[in-house]
């Protein structure tokens, strides 16, 4: 009985502790429906990312639906047109939440092509 | 130095693959550097063709192009990065002016690729030599094999870059033959704004294309043609 209730409270105290956590809140752009499911994308975005990516460089393969642009053009918010502009955007929220760095865009734009090209049209 | 001995290169190529097959008869111990397996049938080679004596003196509307497609700086110092540059070229014998504009040559046989430690370097399999910058290091080893001074280093931070054309600092870029526009079916920018149409895109190895016919026509040529590269980017009237 002793030990039953010792293993109830090593389950509890860490579920308690999980719904007082705050979950990253993210401006998801236009959103709509992901290429994937949306918790299967949280834990794998970046096997396919980085899949795509040399597929793309080498074999010339775009506008597939796992690209970064693809990403960036459903995600970029709606506001600045960009996933990295603000704490909440849609890469840098969970990113930061999480620690991780993203070095994707030191040399990627983060912004959607369409807001580019009216940036930069003659 | 003499240049590569390309008869010595295919013997050790010819003799290896030779002991391969007699070491494990259908079984390979080893992929042949640059043997992958094509991601196309191969049979595509682009390349250009550029007229000279087309090409107008002080005109750099290609550059210009160039500069906008891939939202380069458009500088001309030494640490500047130029992907296309004219040139102005004078016999000196007659004064034979010429003008025309230089860029990676996207040679079939690439010394940048050869001298490349990460394998950043690469020949795409239609022939168009490009930078993966994710495996880039940063070394400019490619920039000192290269003999037509085609590559440039990043030293500056960048920003706003064109969603197709992602470039950052830290790495050696060139002429890409506007491969995001060509995977679109479209010329590279350079030629598409050539208002003289000094400047011929096109399919070396496609017998129906106008590149094709008139480089089998008028006589053009590789510029250093000694080293044997076969480039991709011929020149005409020089």
């Amino acid at each position: 009985m002793k030990l039953f209730a010792s293993l109830l409270l090593c389950l509890w105290i860490p579920m308690a502790l999980a719904t007082g956590t705050t979950v990253p809140k993210l401006d998801i752009g236009k959103g709509g429906q992901c290429v994937e499911d949306a918790q299967w994308m949280r834990k794998n975005h970046m096997d396919l990312l980085k899949h795509q990516r040399d597929d793309t460089v080498h074999k010339g393969v775009r506008n597939t639906k796992h690209s970064l642009k693809g990403c960036i053009e459903c995600h970029a918010s709606t506001l600045d047109n960009s996933v990295t502009a603000r704490a909440d955007s849609f890469c840098v929220a969970c990113h930061r939440y999480e620690s991780v760095k993203i070095d994707c865009f030191e040399c990627h734009s983060d912004k959607r092509k369409s807001a580019w090209l009216q940036r930069n049209a003659k | 130095m003499s240049g590569i001995d390309l008869r010595r290169r295919n013997f050790f190529k010819t003799s290896m693959g030779a002991a391969a097959v007699a070491i494990a008869p259908g079984i390979l111990l080893f992929d042949a550097a640059h043997g992958k397996p094509p991601a196309g049938d191969g049979k595509v080679r682009w390349g250009m063709l550029i007229d000279t004596t087309q090409c107008r003196e002080g005109c750099s509307d290609c550059v210009t192009a160039c500069n906008k497609e891939n939202g380069l700086p458009g500088g001309t110092s030494a640490t500047a990065v130029q992907w296309i540059r004219k040139v102005e070229i004078k016999e000196v014998s007659t004064g034979r002016k010429m003008s025309l504009p230089m860029m990676c040559q996207h040679c079939e046989k690439p010394p940048c690729v050869d001298v490349c430690p990460t394998g950043a370097s690469f020949k795409r399999h239609d022939g168009i030599v490009l930078v993966d910058r994710h495996l880039c290091i940063g070394c400019r080893y490619c920039m000192m094999a290269c003999p037509y001074k085609a590559r440039s280093f990043v030293h500056e931070p960048v920003t706003d870059q064109n969603p197709d054309v992602p470039r950052g600092k830290g790495t050696v870029e060139s002429c890409t033959l506007c491969v995001h526009r060509i995977d679109n079916g479209q010329q590279p920018a350079c030629a598409e704004s050539c208002t003289n149409k000094a400047i011929l895109f096109g399919d070396l190895n496609d017998p129906d294309s106008d590149i094709f016919r008139k480089i089998r026509s008028v006589a053009s040529v590789q510029l250093r043609a000694d080293l044997r590269l076969n480039t991709g980017i011929r020149y005409q009237g020089l």
